[in-house]
């Protein structure tokens, strides 16, 4: 039985550094749903898709969804829980 | 982790009046996903159909198989460009599970197990052009591709056929569904590359 081939998260690096001015990828991550701490390139993401979609590596809630139109780059990050971006020492 | 990509047969061309523009032309069914595969059991598997009043007609595995079976025979088109020819399924069509259904609504919410969702204006559904299918290729369609049951909605981009569906939702108003939300095109026809909001 073949599951949906994921990778990890720094795949997104390339687009999000399209559109955000930080490197999420090495954020930390707390899961809305389950609790579940982590780094942010730790997401399972399908990328075969239509768009990428990252989800939490141990509840596999839906965290992200990333859409490449002609001329837009689609984010939604509502279900992502909390990105703790550190921005000193 | 796997992070090995699987080989992809495909190739440009093809006969253009079954191949549309911007489309490869694949023996291969790859299997897309935006999550982990549902396992659902025939014994617990249901779908309803609900109109926009919220009432529901609801079908077990065994009900639905009891209804008339059709075997269409078409072609399928991803927008992620990979498009089969001559797919042979096995289903009830969406006429059928629609006949006893008091609706005046103008579009379709198709809702999935594992939170797929997408939307699809209701005549599209009706008029032989859409199926729940159950049998690919004489065989139980298996999970990865949507098993135990689909909808499937040739003319238009595969993403609008719902693996794993649960619900037909009705209603008056166009509920975009899950890529929809994210940039995909409302409707999705492959013959006018209808691939995202504005095409």
């Amino acid at each position: 039985m073949r599951e949906p081939e994921h990778v990890d998260a720094n795949v997104l690096a390339g687009p999000l550094s399209e559109i955000l001015s930080v490197d999420l990828t090495t954020a930390e991550r707390h899961c809305a749903v389950c609790g579940a701490e982590g780094v942010f390139a730790e997401l399972h993401v399908v990328a075969d898709g239509p768009g990428w979609v990252a989800s939490c590596p141990r509840c596999r809630t839906l965290v992200l969804r990333l859409v490449r139109t002609a001329d837009s780059l689609w984010l939604d990050l509502g279900g992502s829980g909390t990105v703790r971006i550190r921005t000193g020492p | 982790m796997n992070t090995v990509t699987r080989g992809f047969h495909g190739r440009r061309g093809g006969d253009p009046d079954r191949i549309p523009p911007g489309q490869y032309e694949t023996s291969d069914f790859p299997v897309l996903s935006v999550g982990p595969t549902p396992r659902v059991d025939t014994d617990e598997w249901t779908l309803a159909i609900v109109n926009e009043a919220g009432q529901a007609l609801t079908w077990s595995w065994d009900a639905f198989m009891a209804l008339p079976q059709e075997h269409p025979h078409v072609d399928i088109h991803c927008v992620t460009r990979w498009s089969r020819l001559d797919t042979d399924w096995v289903g009830v069509s969406l006429d059928v599970l629609l006949e006893d259904v008091e609706t005046t609504a103008e579009y379709a919410l198709a809702l999935s197990h594992g939170g797929y969702s997408t939307d699809v204006p209701l005549e599209d559904l009706t008029d032989g052009r859409a199926w729940i299918a159950h049998t690919f290729d004489g065989e139980p369609l298996a999970p990865e591709h949507g098993g135990p049951a689909r909808l499937i909605v040739p003319h238009l981009y595969f993403w609008k056929s719902a693996k794993w569906v649960r619900e037909i939702r009705l209603l008056h108003e166009d509920d975009p569904g899950f890529w929809e939300q994210a940039g995909y095109h409302s409707y999705g026809d492959p013959w006018r590359e209808q691939r995202y909001q504005g095409d």
